[in-house]
C-alpha cells in the first residue's frame, strides 16, 4: 500500500475518538524536507521581530562593501555564520518632522508602525499586519516575549490594543506546551469533552455579541471588533484542540522550563533568550504559531552586581579617543549580538528535513536610535536574517541614504503576502520596496 | 446607535454601550474603561467572598494624560490577555462551584446533579449577574447564559460544571470586563444625554470605592432615587462615610503617584544593600498611609501631605530612615506597621522625602535631581516637562566619578551650558536638587563624594534651602491644589475634561476645594453630587497635542 500523508490523515479523521499508532515518517516530506510530499505545498513561513534599543556603535557595524558579498564590520563579525542568510541596511533615517521627540519611544513607534501617533491613535505594527496574513489560523496568532523580565512589547493591533510580552520562559512554556497542547505526532487522539462544552458556550457568546454589533455606532463597532478578535483566538484554540492535528515530523515537545529568572542581569537575559528561542522554535515547528516578537528591552540591562545600565552607559561614557567609540557601550552591543547569534543558532537547530526552521523564517532586527549617546536619528541600523523560504534574497548590504526605515518593513510585509503598496505616514511613509532583496 | 434607542432604553443599549452618539451628531467619546486588576478582584470578592483566589495575569495598563484610569478608557484586550481572562474566569468558576462551596453559593438545588436545570441555573446567573454586570441582566442575556449552562451541563453530564462554564463566560464578556455606560435623554437639558440610573451608580461607586455598586446602591438606582439631588446625596453621604472610601482614595493616589512603576524598578544591591522588594512594597504603603491619614483619618488639608512629620514605618523602612523602631512580634510574624513622628528639627517630613518618591524617581545606583524635579512638576503640579531633544550628549551630567564635578549640581551646571538643555533643566533641577539629601536608595546624606551638598533652589519666585522648605513651597503653591482637582476630575470621568467642562465644572470645583480648606473627601462629594459628573462628554474638539503614552519605559 502506498503510504502518504493524505491516506494516514483520512484514516485518522474517520472516527470521533481515534487511537491509531502514528509513526513519524520522513516520507511525509518531499526530498528536500521543506514541503509536504503529496502536494508540494511548502511548510508555512515564520516571521519574527527582534527589537533591541540603543542602536549600535556608529562606524563599527556598517559593511564597507555595498551589495552582495559584503564582509561584516567589527561589531557584527559575530554574526558571520549567518552572513549569507542576512541582509544589512544602512543609511536609513527616522523623520521627526518637528514633532516632539519622546526619546527612545517616538522612534520605536516609527520603526514598528511607520508613524508617530497622536496619543493612543497608533495603527498596527508590522508583525500584526503579517500575523493577520499568516497567523490567524494558528493556535497563537503571535507570541511576544521580553528578555528583561518586563511586559513591554511594541506589538499592537492598534494604539489601544497592545500585545504585552511574556516575561518568563516558564509561563510561556505552560501557555504553549501545557495541558491544552495537542502533540501533532501523538499516537492517540481524544477530543476533550470539556473543550467541546467551552467551545459551544463561547460560540453562544460571540453569536450574541455579533447580533448586538449590528445595532452599534462606528466607535462601538471598532472597539467590539477588537474584543471579538481576541475572543476568536480562544475559539480558534478550542477548535484546534478538538481536531486531530496534522503530523509535523520536526515537532518535538521541548523539555519543560521549570525554572527561569526573568530580570535585567545580562547572564539571566542571555539564558532566558536561549530558553525563549527553544520554545518559539518548537512552537513554530509544532504548528502552534508563525509569528513571534522578541523585545530585548535593553535600557535597564546591566552586569550582575552593577548599577550601571546599558542606557546609562550610552549617555555617560565618554568616547574613548584612542578607539573612537564608547568602550562599555561597545561591550554591551557585542554581548547583545552574541545573544542574537545564539537565538538564531537555536532556531537553526530545529531540523526540518535536510534544512532547518530558520530556512522558512525571516527575522527583522530593529532599534530605536543610531548613536544612542546623542539619541541619533540618522544612519539607523536594520538587519534581516533568513529568507522565509526564499521569499527574499539574502547576503546583501543595502545602502539607502536618507530613506525611511519603512522601506524595509514594506518589503518584508510584501514578501509575506500582505496586500499593501505603501507603509508609514508622511516622511516616514514609502511605497518603494527594496529591489535588491525582492524576489 | 441612535438617540431613539437610548430614549426607548433598548436592549442593544444595555448590551455594549460603549459610546453614545445620535443621528444628528458625530460619535462622541464616552469611553468604557477596562476594569483594573484591583477592581476585578474587588468585584469577585464582593460577589463570592475574598477567599476566592484570582490566579492569572492581567494585561498591563497604560497611562494617558497622567493617569492609568484615563488610559483604561482606551485600553482593549489583547489575544494573550483574553487567554488570561479565560484562565482566571474558569479558575474562579471552579472555586465557586467546587463541592465545598456550591451549596453556599447556589441558593437552589438542581433536580439532578448530572443534568441541566434551567430554573436553578437561571436563578444563580441572574443573581450573580447583577453584581458582575453592575445592572440587572436583560431577558436576552438571561436566556443566553441559561442556554449556555444547559448545553454545557448536558454535554458534560454535570449541572455544576455546566453552570461553571456559563459563569466563566460571563466573566470573559465585555459587559463585565469593561465599565460600559448607557445614556438617556437628559430631562434638564434639551437634546443632551446623561447616564442612566445603573451607569450612574457604577460611575459613582468606582469613583468613591474603586468597586462596583453594592446591593443598596443598585436598589437605589432601581427605585430611581439617584435621579433626585436628595436621593443622590443620600447615597453619596452613605458611601463617603463607609470604610470603603479608603480603597477609593488609595486607588486614586496610587494611580496619581505612578506606583505601578515599582513593578519594574531595580536598585543596585551593592550600592543600596537595604533596598529590597519588601522595602519597595513598604515604601508605597508608607506613602499611601501618610496620605490617607492626612486627608481621611484626620480630615485634614491636602497640602499637609507635603509637610507632615507623621508617618508609619516597618522595620525595613526604619533601617533606611535610620530611626529606632521597637517592634515586639513573634518570630516569623508579618512586618508590623507602627506610627512614627519625626521630631520638629528633623529635616525629614512630607511625601516628597519619603522612600517611595525619592527611589522611584532615581537611577538604579544614583539619585537624579532631573528625574525627581520632572516627577514633582508632572505628578503634583500637573506641568509638562519636555523630553530631551535628539542629537544631544549627556556625558558630563551623571558621571559620578568625574574628578572635577563631584556633586550632581556641579555636573548639571557643566552640562547645561548649551541653551537647548538649559531651558528644561531650569524647570526640573532646582526642585530636584533640594532632594539631594536623599540618595537613590532613600537614605539621608549630607555630602556627595566628600563635598557638602547645596540643596538651595527656587520655584515660582519662592526660595528654599532644603527639602523641608521645598515641601513648604509646594504646600503653598497654588498649582498643587489645582493639580489635585484636575487629576481627580479626570480620574472620575475616565478622560480629561473638555474645555467647556474645565471652565464650567472643574474651575468651580477648585474654588470649592479652597472653600472646603482643601478637604479631599469634601472634594469627592462635590464631584459625586454634581450633575456634570453624570453627563455624556461634549463633542470633542480634535486634539492637536501629542499626548504620547507615558508608560512606555515602565509598565507597557
Amino acid at each position: 500500500m502506498k503510504t502518504d500523508r493524505r491516506t494516514v490523515l483520512r484514516g485518522l479523521m474517520g472516527g470521533g475518538v481515534v487511537t491509531v499508532g502514528l509513526p513519524v515518517l520522513d516520507c511525509f516530506l518531499n526530498a528536500n524536507g521543506d514541503a509536504w510530499a503529496d502536494n508540494g505545498q511548502a511548510l508555512p513561513p515564520v516571521f519574527g521581530t527582534w527589537f533591541q534599543h540603543l542602536g549600535l556603535n556608529p562606524g563599527m557595524w556598517e559593511p564597507k562593501v555595498i551589495g552582495p558579498g559584503f564582509e561584516n564590520n567589527i561589531q557584527l563579525k559575530v554574526l558571520d555564520p549567518y552572513r549569507d542568510r542576512m541582509n544589512i541596511f544602512s543609511g536609513m533615517k527616522y523623520f521627526i518632522e518637528g514633532r516632539p521627540l519622546q526619546t527612545h519611544t517616538t522612534t520605536s513607534q516609527i520603526a514598528t508602525t511607520g508613524a508617530i501617533p497622536f496619543g493612543t491613535e497608533g495603527g498596527p505594527s508590522v508583525d500584526a499586519k503579517i500575523a493577520e496574513q499568516i497567523g490567524a489560523r494558528r493556535r497563537f496568532r503571535s507570541l511576544e516575549v521580553n528578555l528583561s523580565g518586563a511586559r513591554k512589547s511594541y506589538s499592537q493591533r492598534s494604539g489601544t490594543s497592545l500585545n504585552p510580552s511574556e516575561p518568563s520562559p516558564t509561563s510561556l512554556y505552560t501557555r504553549i506546551f501545557g495541558p491544552e497542547f495537542k502533540d501533532p505526532n501523538a499516537a492517540t487522539f481524544e477530543p476533550d469533552p470539556m473543550a467541546m462544552a467551552r467551545k459551544s458556550v463561547l460560540s453562544n457568546v460571540s453569536e450574541h455579541l455579533n447580533e448586538t454589533r449590528k445595532e452599534l455606532g462606528a466607535a462601538d463597532k471598532r472597539r467590539l471588533d477588537e474584543y471579538l478578535t481576541s475572543i476568536r483566538q480562544i475559539e480558534q484554540q478550542l477548535a484546534i484542540e478538538l481536531e486531530k492535528p496534522a503530523p509535523l515530523p520536526a515537532c518535538r515537545v521541548p523539555e519543560a522550563v521549570k525554572e527561569a529568572t526573568p530580570g535585567t542581569v545580562l547572564e539571566d537575559v542571555a539564558q532566558n533568550s536561549k530558553l525563549f528561542a527553544g520554545l518559539l522554535g518548537y512552537a513554530a515547528a509544532c504548528g502552534q504559531s508563525q509569528v513571534f516578537n522578541v523585545m530585548v528591552d535593553s535600557m535597564n540591562l546591566r552586569k550582575a552586581g552593577s548599577a550601571y545600565t546599558w542606557h546609562m552607559a550610552t549617555h555617560e561614557e565618554s568616547v574613548d579617543e584612542s578607539l573612537g567609540y564608547q568602550r562599555d557601550v561597545f561591550e554591551f552591543n557585542t554581548w547583545a549580538n552574541l545573544v542574537f547569534l545564539d537565538f538564531l543558532k537555536t532556531l537553526d537547530a530545529v531540523k526540518e528535513g535536510p534544512g532547518s526552521l530558520l530556512d522558512r523564517t525571516l527575522i527583522l532586527w530593529q532599534t530605536d536610535h543610531s548613536d544612542a549617546r546623542v539619541h541619533g536619528l540618522e544612519k539607523v541600523p536594520l538587519i534581516t536574517v533568513g529568507s522565509a523560504g526564499k521569499r527574499i534574497k539574502t547576503g546583501v548590504h543595502v545602502l539607502a541614504s536618507g530613506d525611511p526605515v519603512t522601506r524595509v518593513s514594506l518589503s518584508v510585509m510584501q514578501a509575506f503576502g500582505v496586500p499593501i503598496n505603501s507603509w508609514g505616514e508622511r516622511s516616514n511613509g514609502t511605497s518603494r520596496t527594496i529591489g535588491e532583496i525582492m524576489v | 446607535m441612535t438617540l431613539r434607542r437610548f430614549l426607548f432604553g433598548s436592549i442593544a443599549a444595555l448590551a455594549f454601550g460603549f459610546s453614545a452618539s445620535h443621528a444628528a451628531a458625530p460619535d462622541r467619546e464616552t469611553p468604557a474603561r477596562r476594569l483594573t486588576p484591583e477592581q476585578y478582584t474587588q468585584i469577585i470578592a464582593d460577589v463570592f467572598g475574598s477567599a476566592i483566589k484570582i490566579g492569572g495575569r492581567f494585561d498591563p495598563g497604560f497611562r494617558v494624560d497622567g493617569l492609568l484610569e484615563v488610559g483604561a478608557s482606551q485600553a482593549n484586550i489583547s489575544p494573550s490577555g483574553m487567554e488570561q481572562y479565560d484562565v482566571i474566569a474558569r479558575s474562579i468558576a471552579a472555586q465557586v462551584l467546587d463541592e465545598q462551596r456550591r451549596e453556599l453559593m447556589v441558593h437552589c438545588k438542581p433536580k439532578s446533579a448530572t443534568a441541566p436545570d434551567d430554573a436553578c441555573a437561571g436563578r444563580f446567573l441572574t443573581d450573580v449577574g447583577e453584581i458582575l454586570f453592575r445592572r440587572p441582566l436583560s431577558d436576552r442575556e438571561v436566556r443566553l447564559h441559561v442556554r449556555s449552562a444547559r448545553e454545557a451541563a448536558a454535554g458534560l453530564k454535570d449541572f455544576y460544571a455546566g453552570l461553571g462554564l456559563s459563569l466563566a463566560a460571563m466573566l470573559s464578556e465585555p459587559q463585565f470586563l469593561f465599565r460600559h455606560e448607557n445614556f438617556e435623554a437628559d430631562p434638564d437639558r434639551r437634546g443632551e444625554l446623561r447616564l442612566d440610573a445603573y451607569s450612574k451608580a457604577s460611575r459613582l461607586s468606582f469613583f468613591l470605592w474603586n468597586a462596583g455598586p453594592d446591593r443598596a446602591l443598585l436598589a437605589a438606582a432601581r427605585k430611581g432615587e439617584l435621579e433626585t439631588p436628595q436621593g443622590l446625596a443620600r447615597q453619596v453621604d452613605r458611601m463617603i462615610a463607609s470604610p470603603r472610601l479608603e480603597s477609593g482614595l488609595r486607588a486614586f493616589f496610587a494611580d496619581m503617584l505612578h506606583f505601578e512603576d515599582f513593578g519594574t524598578l531595580t536598585k543596585d544591591n551593592a550600592i543600596y544593600p537595604k533596598f529590597s522588594a519588601q522595602v519597595a512594597g513598604d515604601a508605597q504603603e508608607q506613602t499611601l498611609r501618610t496620605v490617607v491619614d492626612v486627608v481621611l483619618h484626620e480630615q485634614g488639608d491636602y497640602r499637609d501631605i507635603f509637610t507632615t512629620k507623621k508617618t508609619h514605618l516597618t522595620r525595613p523602612l526604619a533601617a533606611i530612615y535610620q530611626v529606632p523602631l521597637a517592634v515586639r512580634a513573634p518570630n516569623g510574624a508579618p512586618e508590623k506597621w507602627l506610627p512614627y513622628e519625626f521630631s520638629a528639627n528633623d529635616p525629614r517630613g512630607g511625601v516628597l522625602m519619603q522612600v517611595a518618591f525619592v527611589t522611584l524617581h532615581s537611577h538604579p545606583g544614583r539619585s537624579s535631581p532631573t528625574l525627581r524635579g520632572k516627577a514633582l512638576r508632572e505628578i503634583f503640579l500637573c506641568q509638562k516637562v519636555p523630553a530631551p531633544p535628539g542629537d544631544v550628549s549627556f556625558t558630563i551630567v551623571q558621571d559620578t566619578s568625574n574628578p572635577v564635578y563631584k556633586t550632581a549640581r556641579e555636573r548639571l551646571l557643566a552640562h547645561a551650558t548649551s541653551p537647548i538643555c538649559t531651558g528644561c533643566h531650569k524647570i526640573t533641577d532646582p526642585m530636584g536638587l533640594a532632594l539631594e539629601n536623599f540618595d537613590g536608595g532613600g537614605s539621608y546624606r549630607t555630602t556627595e563624594n566628600g563635598v557638602p551638598l547645596d540643596t538651595a533652589g527656587e520655584i515660582d519666585g519662592v526660595k528654599f534651602t532644603n527639602g523641608a522648605e521645598l515641601g513648604r513651597a509646594i504646600h503653598d503653591n497654588a498649582a498643587a491644589t489645582s493639580c489635585l482637582v484636575d487629576r481627580m476630575s479626570a480620574y472620575a470621568l475616565g478622560r480629561t475634561p473638555a474645555k467647556t467642562e474645565a471652565a464650567e465644572w472643574v474651575a468651580p470645583l477648585k474654588q470649592g476645594f479652597a472653600a472646603d480648606k482643601y478637604g479631599v473627601p469634601a472634594l469627592m462629594r462635590r464631584i459625586a453630587t454634581s450633575p456634570e459628573f453624570y453627563r455624556a462628554a461634549p463633542i470633542l474638539e480634535p486634539r492637536k497635542d501629542a499626548a504620547l503614552r507615558t508608560s512606555v519605559e515602565g509598565s507597557r
